[in-house]
């Protein structure tokens, strides 16, 4: 009985994220009723918004590519049982490396200079995720609480750089100085006429890391061990594995991901760091893998309904009278209902009774 | 007499699975019953349903003559009905007095009254004859009185019917004395009790009747005096078992595990093992027997590269080995079957085919320059299961969902595969069924025959005695010495295990040999 629980469980894996976000959506068209709107009118536009024409569908990717990248940064240490929080923190150093090298070194070749500024950010990145990673592996202190500190630090130490050291001259806002051209991530708009979202070759690099984090974990034995050291760490000992070694280099290469996520947003997207440009990546980026069950398919397509969502928003907010901030709502509801995956079962399968 | 308890054509299906098939059983007043059956056979199906965790698709529950439905727990216990798990249900750092009467709490007010509690607590354990002291925390008892307090929580409620589901699976020898001690006080009280076993011998100790079941079906029930093991070993398995194993004597050869002086102590610097010396010769299969918790998992680790050694020295074909890593260990050709096969031996999330590379994922056939080989690691997977006869509907399924056999099946067939000089078994057929059992010590013994050196670990004396040359009792991390198998008796391992050297040891009349067969 047991085996066929398991082989229904790979449906429920699929439907239960679906099923979150149709009960989120549910939510969210009862709260645009005691608004006062037409919770279709509404959501009709939310959906214009984020696909209503090629301009919008490439705004709704610009907006998924940062937190498939964070998503990814999130998903691959939990496959090794841990949780990094610090994405976010590890991505700010990131775009900081991407700042600093990206408009340093006039005169480069682009063929140099751009894989040095994206190196130099995963780099940032991997260094920032380095310390609580060597804590938690050798010294057993918790990694949540280690990479929430980091991100406070990693905060405090961009708001100094960026305003007493980097900032450009003449700026009214603190910023860095411009992204040299050659090293920049092409966006596509340049290209085709009348675009004007910044989607960049950043979303193509994206794409690559959800690629390149499923061959990992399911192709190589550094994977396969990743994924024996989350899910039984007493079995992995067991086996042979390097436990500590294995808890370092996952978290290590998470805080690469973050960081090339940082340098799609400066590098792609901004091409000057300023403060605030991340509105919490990282912390999406956590409710992404969530959804998206950590499989890189599931979070790339976590990312595009969050994207859509976050795109999408600010049309509803011209179009009708519901706030966009309903976005936020929907959201944290979809978020609530995967968490709470029982609820979500108990809805979509309602008569299997018995079969825990 | 009435029975106390009935279920009468009890059928429940699962997809594809019918874990009960057209089910009876019946238990008398102040009776033990004992089921008997191997792992799947559906003795924890019938139970569950009994509990109220399942509904029967077919079938009636009759207590005291009248039918009832039972849908959930709560009414299973308002019938009298009180279950202990396998896996105690207890908080523990809570007391035993909290956690008895957990649930049920007597009130004062908003909050618990704790002195009420505790008295009627006392006055439960008094009636029963269980000791066991109220104020005390749950995590500082031993699991034989953390049973007691199951069964206590159980009684408190009122449960006249008491199902135990493989109650001696923790226990130790003694323990399990006293456990016989109290069901019998418990029937004598006009108590009735379901023994859930998968032990012959414990069937003939302790029940009056046997029901035995096999694939969701009963067999047969017998009175217990009336039967024999031989003769449930083959209900419960549908064909003949031997239960003695056929060894024939062969040549040793060279020495191919030595220990000398081994010592490891625990962080408060307390010896878990005390200069631990002995030697295995190819060909050989050395039992080391004693009650659990005497430095048997430490002595495994230690030699398996996952305890340092503080002192002394382990080669392996006259090579140092002392302190090395796992990896490097099993590199020398070590094989070990780990004492706790969820905890230790297998990824359970795992599909069964990369649970048969674990441990030797990164070499090739299945991998090469850190890249897994699919094809190679699918065409082992199949050998194995083939050879092994592995119960699985494919390799790709998700070894969870296998019997304990099953899994105990992949680990052996994992740690063999590469005909290891030294193969270290550490209680190889713990919870496992008959059959599985049967396979897995013709196994052991084809790997000794084929002049490979073995080391058994096994709380199990007739397990040791049977497949072993030599034996080596353990005691407080000491070995307190080392017989041909042939020569001793269970009496003295017994004393041996108790800590008693046979240099001064003494026979006395009328001694019991510490655990029966």
């Amino acid at each position: 009985m047991a085996d066929k629980e398991r082989k229904a469980s790979g449906l429920r894996e699929i439907l239960v994220p679906l099923g979150a976000t149709g009960l989120g959506l549910v939510v969210g068209a009862v709260i645009i009723m005691t608004i006062g709107e037409n919770p279709l009118r509404a959501y009709a536009a939310l959906f214009y918004g984020a696909f209503g024409s090629l301009d919008r569908i490439l705004g709704t990717l610009t907006r998924a590519t940062p937190i498939i990248i964070t998503g990814l940064a999130v998903a691959l240490p939990f496959k090794a049982g841990l949780f990094n929080i610090g994405v976010e923190g590890q991505m700010l150093m990131g775009a900081l490396a991407a700042a600093v090298v990206g408009s340093s070194f006039r005169g480069l070749p682009m063929l140099v200079h751009l894989p040095l500024a994206i190196v130099a950010a995963m780099v940032g990145g991997g260094l920032w995720a380095f310390i609580p990673a060597w804590l938690k592996a050798r010294r057993g202190i918790h990694e949540v609480i280690n990479t929430i500190m980091m991100n406070f630090i990693a905060n405090a130490v961009l708001a100094y750089l960026v305003v007493e050291v980097l900032r450009t001259p003449g700026e009214m806002i603190p910023k860095t100085p411009p992204i040299l051209s050659s090293a920049v991530l092409a966006r596509f708009g340049d290209s085709i006429p009348g675009i004007t979202a910044r989607l960049n070759m950043g979303f193509v690099l994206a794409l690559l890391a959800a690629v390149a984090l499923y061959y990992l974990l399911w192709r190589t034995t550094t994977g396969y061990e990743i994924r024996a050291v989350g899910l039984n760490p007493k079995a992995a000992e067991y086996a042979g594995i390097d436990v500590p070694r294995r808890i370092m280099l996952a978290m290590v290469l998470s805080g690469l991901l973050a960081g090339l996520a940082g340098a799609e947003r400066i590098l792609g997207f901004g091409r000057t760091l300023f403060l605030g440009f991340s509105p919490g990546f990282g912390f999406e980026g956590i409710a992404v893998a969530l959804l998206g069950r950590n499989h890189p398919v599931g979070i790339l397509l976590a990312a595009l309904l969050f994207g859509a969502l976050s795109s999408g928003g600010m049309r509803l907010s011209f179009a009708t009278d519901v706030p966009s901030d309903i976005i936020v709502v929907l959201q944290a509801t979809i978020i609530f209902f995967v968490a709470a995956d029982q609820i979500v079962r108990a809805i979509i399968f309602p008569k299997k009774k018995g079969v825990a | 007499m009435q029975p106390i308890l009935e279920m009468r054509h009890i059928s429940k299906r699962f997809p594809g699975v019918l874990a009960s098939d057209n089910v009876n059983i019946s238990l008398f007043p102040g009776e033990i019953l004992a089921i008997i059956g191997e792992n799947g056979a559906g003795k924890s199906t019938l139970m569950n349903i009994l509990f109220g965790l399942y509904q029967p698709d077919e079938g009636q529950i009759f207590i005291k003559g009248e039918p009832v439905k039972i849908l959930n727990p709560n009414q299973a216990i308002a019938h009298g009905i009180g279950m202990v798990h396998q896996h105690f249900m207890l908080v523990s750092p809570f007391t035993v007095a909290e956690n008895i009467v957990l649930g049920a709490e007597p009130r004062r007010g908003l909050s618990l009254d704790i002195n009420k509690a505790k008295k009627a607590v006392s006055e439960v354990s008094h009636r029963y004859g269980l000791r066991v002291k109220p104020e005390a925390t749950i995590e500082e008892l031993p699991v034989g009185v953390q049973q007691r307090v199951e069964i206590l929580k159980i009684l408190y409620r009122g449960a006249e019917i008491i199902v135990l589901d493989e109650p001696t699976a923790v226990l130790n020898p003694q323990e399990i004395k006293e456990l016989y001690a109290i069901m019998q006080n418990l029937t004598s009280q006009g108590k009735s009790i379901i023994f859930i076993t998968h032990k012959l011998n414990e069937v003939t100790n302790i029940s009056q009747r046997v029901t035995v079941m096999r694939r969701g079906k009963v067999m047969g029930t017998v009175a217990t005096k009336d039967t024999s093991p031989a003769e449930l070993a083959n209900l419960m398995v549908g064909r003949q078992v031997l239960l003695q194993v056929q060894k024939n004597p062969t040549e040793v050869g060279n020495t191919v595990l030595a220990v000398k002086d081994l010592v490891t102590q625990d962080l408060t610097g307390e010896k878990l093992l005390d200069r631990v010396s002995f030697e295995i010769r190819a060909g050989e299969i050395l039992g080391v027997a004693g009650v659990e918790g005497n430095g048997q998992t430490e002595l495994v680790e230690v030699l398996t590269g996952l305890r340092r050694a503080h002192s002394g020295s382990v080669h392996l074909n006259g090579a140092e080995i002392t302190n090395f890593t796992a990896r490097q260990v099993k590199e020398r050709k070590v094989g070990h079957i780990p004492e706790d096969r969820q905890k230790r031996g297998l990824e359970l999330d795992f599909t069964v085919q990369e649970n048969l590379i674990f441990g030797f994922h990164y070499k090739p056939p299945f991998a090469k320059h850190g890249l897994l080989n699919k094809q190679g690691i699918a065409q082992h997977a199949d050998r194995m299961i083939e050879e092994f006869d592995i119960r699985t509907p494919n390799s790709e399924t998700i070894t969870r969902s296998l019997s304990g056999g099953n899994h105990q099946k992949v680990i052996i067939a994992r740690e063999m595969h590469q005909e290891p000089d030294l193969l270290i078994a550490s209680q190889p057929s713990r919870g496992v069924d008959i059959g599985a059992i049967e396979f897995i010590h013709r196994r052991i013994v084809a790997h000794r025959d084929a002049g490979k050196a073995v080391l058994l670990i096994s709380p199990e004396l007739s397990e040791v005695l049977s497949l072993s040359d030599r034996v080596a009792v353990i005691y407080e991390g000491q070995i307190m010495g080392i017989m041909n198998s042939s020569e001793v008796t269970e009496e003295q391992l017994g004393l041996m295990m108790a800590g008693i050297r046979p240099e001064n040891y003494h026979p006395l009349e009328e001694r019991s040999p510490v655990h029966g067969r």
